[in-house]
């Protein structure tokens, strides 16, 4: 009896091992490791590349959450090494803690292409490929949007301007600012009033009520995400000191409720950083490598941002 | 000789923390207010003052069910994911449910209320420590409000349902007026009934209370109860107010609900306090946020200036049990 039990658990182990390798064989089977999917960005970012992995076919595509903890990412690196994926599609949560990760898939000749976020400059590790949007070009083109509306209202580049940043130390807050005052610095007649909402609309609410105490004169709010500017307007609109379609808005991600919010003549622009294209594209350059060995021309791919107003809103992705 | 100098300050110290216990929390309340006063007029401003106080309902509303939790020498680290997952309940009603006003008040409440009695069965019949069970609970309703959720947030409430976190009873915010509401009845509760009573008897001296034939499990599973419930009202207010289902929303909410409720003269190991000092500390944790915001200044030391308040809180609660026992 004993050995019948023995036996019949060899067997089945034996046959799944057999079938799970034939699986594995006959698909590619792709690792995506993103900071965290309750974010309704990353959680688009991962259905683009579904909807390509779909298209492309033949692929299995592996995704684990990671809680925007990184040391959880890290662990969640080294377990689809073992399973023995065959390419990573990584967004990093953080420049430069999730290297070692990284040096352990060279070492085991995993591809990794980086997506949104890029890993720190000159680390000593083998990345691919990196498709991205440019964050700083993003806030530039924010900054630069402000001024022209600017100059309209007051036949001169002046005023005040409220800047809503992202979490402190975040590549993209950090990027989205640079930009954006690299702009405004060039306009002494502009005052620039930063604060951090860490991309958070609770925030982004609480903090522009403070600064409607504060500030008697607001020609214009930016946040560095859409999150914070949809607060932000909330906190204009229950102030009965501003006009919110008076103040100039600009947010940063083309959400739906932003673009629904620019159609309605609330919000004056997003900046739109496309990233589904991003996504499947950067999906796509690693497929390639693996299945025809095909190395990206360029290892680093940027994504132009555009400025969406209510005259081109049919560019934006909208696919939220 | 010395001995008679060490009871002297001994005695000098019993009568600073006598004092301390009565008004010193409030008095530290007024310096704090009145120096971002004289630091930035505008605070004064009675529109600033409203803003202060609705910015803390949505953590006071908690605060208030975590003192009966706290008294009893429990804690409860759940409350954050109970108000993001009682948050997507009331926006899926509002948004994808068919849009009743009815369902999507009453249903999170009464999720909460679950969570609450959940987490207190748990730990007590369970016989294991909240910070554990609640610890776990976290995590489950974190995950349950992203599962509810598919990732999205979910936006777009009605105007009716939009009352409860932006609607206004003549010059006051109706979040205000329903956290002032619950500090009031919690403080006629805890001082004047047989439950409130008892609950300062259980977390004082719990084998004593049970000796005495209080069934204390039935008040824990209770405290618990009635702080899930005040965080599904929380999560009612905070998705009214944003007029959306956030996933990440109430994210670190714990800390600073126990931390209102300790500044505010409650001891981590039950049996004192109450719920008008948790009004206090919740105020303190608000104006000192909103004085540093009217003044520009950076916000890592918003995160530095609370944790110090916080551990200097502790650290007052701590001397005073050691000279009292002196």
């Amino acid at each position: 009896m004993r050995k019948l039990i023995l036996g019949l658990v060899i067997g089945v182990f034996l046959v799944c091992s057999v079938l799970g390798s034939l699986a594995l064989s006959k698909d590619l089977t792709i690792g995506l490791s993103f900071p965290s999917l309750s974010f309704a960005w990353f959680a688009f970012l991962e259905q683009a590349v579904k909807d390509k992995a779909a298209q492309l076919g033949g692929i299995e595509v592996i995704s684990l959450e990671a809680e925007n903890n990184v040391s959880k990412q890290i662990s969640i690196i080294e377990d689809m090494i073992i399973k023995g994926v065959d390419g990573v599609l990584l967004v990093p949560i953080e420049v430069e803690a999730v290297i070692p990760a990284i040096e352990a898939l060279n070492k085991a000749n995993i591809p990794v292409v980086t997506v949104d976020r890029r890993i720190k400059e000159g680390a000593p590790v083998q990345i691919l490929c990196h498709v991205g949007a440019d964050n700083v070009e993003g806030g530039r083109k924010a900054a630069k949007f402000i001024v022209e509306k600017l100059t309209e209202k007051y036949g001169e580049p002046k005023g005040v301007v409220i800047e809503l940043t992202g979490t402190p130390g975040a590549g993209p807050a950090i990027d989205r600012s640079a930009g954006f005052n690299e702009i405004m610095k060039q306009y002494p007649n502009i005052v620039v009033k930063s604060q951090t909402a860490n991309f958070r609309r609770e925030d982004g609410m609480k903090v522009m009520e403070d600064f409607i105490m504060s500030t008697p004169q607001i020609d214009a709010v930016f946040g560095a995400n859409d999150e914070m500017i949809l607060g932000a307007i909330q906190a204009l609109d229950a102030s009965g000191k501003f006009d919110v379609k008076e103040v100039i808005t600009v947010g940063f991600d083309a959400l739906p409720e932003a673009l629904k919010l620019i159609e309605e003549g609330v919000l004056d622009a997003t900046i739109e950083q496309f990233p589904g294209k991003q996504a499947a594209t950067a999906f796509e350059i690693l497929v390639k490598y693996l299945r025809e060995g095909v190395t990206p021309e360029k290892s680093l791919v940027y994504i132009e941002p555009k400025v969406i107003t209510k005259d081109n809103l049919n560019e934006a992705e909208k696919s939220f | 000789m010395p001995v008679l100098v060490e009871e002297k300050s001994t005695q000098i110290f019993q009568k600073f923390f006598v004092f301390w216990d009565r008004v010193g929390i409030l008095l530290a309340f007024l310096v704090v207010f009145v120096m971002f006063g004289a630091l930035t007029p505008v605070f004064f401003h009675p529109l600033n003052i409203l803003n202060v106080i609705r910015q803390v309902s949505i953590i006071g509303v908690i605060a208030v069910g975590m003192t009966f939790v706290i008294l009893l020498g429990g804690i409860d680290l759940s409350v954050g994911s109970i108000v993001a997952f009682t948050g997507i309940i009331a926006a899926g009603f509002q948004v994808k449910w068919g849009g009743s006003l009815f369902l999507s008040i009453v249903v999170p409440l009464l999720i909460g209320g679950g969570i609450g009695f959940l987490n207190g069965f748990i730990s007590t019949k369970g016989k294991l420590h909240p910070f554990i069970v609640t610890l776990g609970m976290m995590s489950i309703f974190r995950g349950a409000t992203l599962l509810v959720a598919q990732g999205k947030p979910i936006s777009g409430m009605s105007p009716a349902f939009r009352f409860i976190g932006a609607g206004m009873v003549g010059p006051i915010p109706f979040p205000v007026i329903l956290f002032l509401g619950c500090v009031v009845i919690a403080g006629i509760v805890l001082k004047r009934t047989v439950f409130g009573r008892y609950i300062y008897a259980i977390g004082g001296n719990e084998e004593a209370a049970l000796l005495s034939g209080i069934m204390v499990e039935r008040y824990k599973i209770s405290a618990f109860t009635l702080l899930g419930f005040l965080s599904g009202l929380s999560g009612l207010i905070l998705t009214s107010r944003l007029n959306s289902g956030e996933l990440v929303a109430g994210q670190g909410y714990e800390l600073d609900v126990i931390a209102s409720v300790v500044i505010g003269g409650t001891s981590l190991m039950g049996g004192e306090g109450g719920v008008y000092g948790t009004l206090i500390g919740a105020l303190l944790i608000g104006v000192v946020s909103n004085g540093l915001n009217l003044l520009g200044v950076q916000p890592y030391w918003q995160m530095i200036v609370k944790g110090i308040i916080v551990i200097f809180a502790v650290l007052l609660d701590r001397l005073k049990r050691r000279f009292r026992t002196a």
